[in-house]
């Protein structure tokens, strides 16, 4: 059998209302999968799955392969792989997509291991070429880098993706799509991993996720006391404040105020940036702020392109100087 | 107990060179460190060792300066190191680098009990590596692990994965990667690395010392293929206000102030006089 032309989403259902990226995937899979004439087609394994295959059919798939059982009710990395791996041998999917979340990176490693094919990490984007290839778009191993990935001789092309990459499409409940409910194989063998407890864990702390002005500070703050002035700048816009690694990793601030890649995914209406360079793995994760005020002596940072205002000064001094005029202007 | 712990040397800095034409890191340019998961996970393999004895293979594929995570290695405690250094095995992806090292494990450490590694590199950060060694041994593992506790051959481990703080059990052999949120690790002594540096006991080992086939290691027996490597452009057309800080803040207000105003629901643009004396 040839290969099918079908787009694959893992539906990872677990912490669906903190991540909807199965969603998001849902939604570029479907350009995919149109651009070449497949079907975008969520295959989703666990137990008491039918809210999830109403969910992914409104959000846009074709097709829905459920495996339901009682035994899958947990995650589990072994035998979710075989019967991601033994689907789709059978039917051969062109593209398959997983999000990545901690149990998404560790399925799709494991099953692009046993299909003997590639897996690109960590995605901002997926096209087709006139070969029909996926072209995978990742952040180049550190730098302000993005390189573009085919995988061209192995089959099938899989790609993880961030939640908060790609934006879902609007839910149609009203929209119909053949699903297919598989039964568990015979033969599967037994999880070697034996799962003893879990335990939901308080939801992080969301602040700065949804804070509608970040005031963001990079190396170029210069120092932990002057980091610190930061806070007071954001205090007085009512904001968040958030870091680059190299503040993180020299203790600034703490860990949790780190955003891109590694870090948290911010959407400020608006974002104050001082002293940053721009690197791709942190802007990433800031999801294209409406208004952008750079700070940086370096007028030519990719951070200073990406704003709508660029100050050209001290990154300290800036905020200082700020904290003054909002000062005033906050008491008229 | 033979533990064996895979450790990738990084770049210090993140910001390195490229060669525009291979889309390669110019990696001869950066210090290298051990990558701080692989730390992490060295710490775990050491502690295991001083509690329940047995011996310590530390592995790592790399260049001829790679050696130097080894001797750190060693001089931390470990019994054995093993470079993998070959020019075939560079350019890997994570299908061709969990291949390599499988193939070493089973070289040089065919009795392990235990495979360690960090969860995570600081130069490309897939975590994939873990996971398809685990395939690739076939041997029970669990990734992300915070917490580890070996009783007999039995092992109890905790992790977070996804808003979840899990607890599973596995019997050994088995296979897992290590966070950098517990096992600090210890200081290097010293004379330790002293010592270290001056015996030559590093064995460095090639694709056919290992039995690798080279169809499956390096750029050769990666399946992913750089197209091109580039900057993203910038997406909007800044306004670059230069000049003295207390200036530009001051034009900042009065050309943006009222949209700054509006986005953060504060009255911006108006400035009383005065009030600043
Ligand atoms: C796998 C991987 C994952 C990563 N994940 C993340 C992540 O999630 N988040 C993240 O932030 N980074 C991440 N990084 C690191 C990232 O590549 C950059 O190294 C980092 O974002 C740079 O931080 P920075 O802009 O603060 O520092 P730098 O790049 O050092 O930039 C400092 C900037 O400040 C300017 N400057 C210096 N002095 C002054 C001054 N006195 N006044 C004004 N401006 C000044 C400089 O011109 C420069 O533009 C990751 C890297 C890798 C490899």
């Amino acid at each position: 059998m040839t290969n099918s032309r079908d787009v694959w989403v893992f539906g990872d259902y677990r912490n669906y209302f903190q991540n909807r990226v199965t969603l998001q995937l849902l939604a570029r899979g479907r350009e995919l999968a149109q651009a070449q004439e497949g079907e975008l087609c969520a295959v989703v394994i666990g137990h008491d799955l039918q809210q999830w295959v109403d969910e992914y059919v409104a959000h846009g798939a074709d097709r829905v392969l459920a495996l339901d059982h009682p035994s899958l009710t947990a995650y589990q990395g072994e035998t979710y792989t075989s019967l991601l791996v033994d689907l789709a041998r059978e039917r051969k999917p062109a593209v398959i997509l997983v999000g990545a979340t901690s149990f998404g990176r560790e399925l799709a490693a494991r099953a692009a291991k046993r299909l003997g094919t590639g897996l690109t990490a960590d995605c901002v984007d997926l096209r087709l070429d006139d070969q029909g290839r996926l072209v995978q778009t990742a952040p180049g191993f550190g730098g302000n880098l993005l390189a573009e990935i085919v995988i061209p001789r192995h089959w099938p092309q899989m790609a993880t993706v961030r939640p908060g990459t790609f934006q879902e499409l609007p839910h149609d409940y009203e929209r119909q799509a053949p699903v297919e409910w598989l039964p568990l194989p015979a033969g599967l063998k037994p999880e070697r991993v034996r799962l003893v407890k879990s335990e939901r864990l308080a939801p992080r702390e969301q602040a700065l996720e949804t804070a509608g002005v970040v005031v963001c500070g990079g190396r170029g703050m210069g120092s932990k006391k002057k980091f610190r002035n930061l806070v007071e700048l954001a205090r007085l816009l009512g904001g968040q404040v958030a870091a680059t690694r190299p503040v993180v990793y020299a203790r600034w601030c703490e860990e949790g105020a780190l955003v891109g890649q590694a870090g948290r995914q911010i959407k400020p209406q608006v974002l104050f940036s001082f002293g940053v360079s721009g690197a791709i793995q942190h802007t990433a994760g800031i999801g294209g702020a409406p208004f952008i005020v750079a700070v940086n002596k370096n007028p030519g940072a990719v951070m200073m392109q990406m704003a709508d205002v660029g100050l050209v000064a001290d990154a300290n001094q800036a905020c200082l100087a700020l904290i003054r005029e909002l000062k005033k202007r906050l008491r008229s | 107990m033979h533990i064996v712990v895979c450790l990738k040397q990084v770049p210090m800095v993140s910001e390195l060179p490229w060669d525009p034409r291979t889309g390669r890191l110019m990696r001869g340019q950066a210090e290298g460190m051990m990558n701080p998961a692989c730390k992490h996970a060295l710490e775990a393999a050491l502690r295991l060792k001083e509690e329940h004895g047995g011996s310590l293979t530390a592995l790592c594929m790399g260049p001829p300066e790679a050696e130097e995570v080894l001797r750190e290695a060693l001089a931390l405690g470990a019994d054995e190191a093993v470079l993998l250094c070959d020019p075939r095995l560079a350019g890997a992806d994570t299908l061709a680098t969990s291949h390599t090292l499988a193939r070493a494990i089973q070289a040089v450490a065919p009795d392990f009990d235990l495979a360690l590694l960090g969860c995570t590199t600081t130069d490309s950060e897939t975590g994939q590596v873990g996971p398809q060694l685990a395939e690739e041994l076939d041997l029970p593992a669990a990734f992300n692990v915070e917490h580890l506790e070996l009783t007999g051959r039995a092992l109890t481990v905790r992790r977070v994965y996804d808003g979840f703080l899990e607890t599973l059990e596995m019997d050994l052999p088995a296979l897992l990667t290590i966070t950098t949120q517990e096992f600090a690790p210890r200081e290097t002594p010293l004379g330790g690395l002293e010592r270290a540096f001056a015996q030559a006991s590093v064995r460095v080992m090639d694709a056919e010392a290992i039995g690798a086939s080279l169809d499956r290691v390096g750029d050769k027996g990666s399946a992913g293929r750089m197209l091109r490597v580039y900057s993203p452009t910038a997406q909007k057309k800044c306004v670059l206000l230069t000049g003295a800080v207390k200036k530009s803040v001051q034009e900042l207000f009065e050309r943006y102030g009222d949209r700054l105003g509006g986005l953060i629901g504060q009255d911006l643009a108006s400035e009383e006089e005065g009030h600043d004396q």
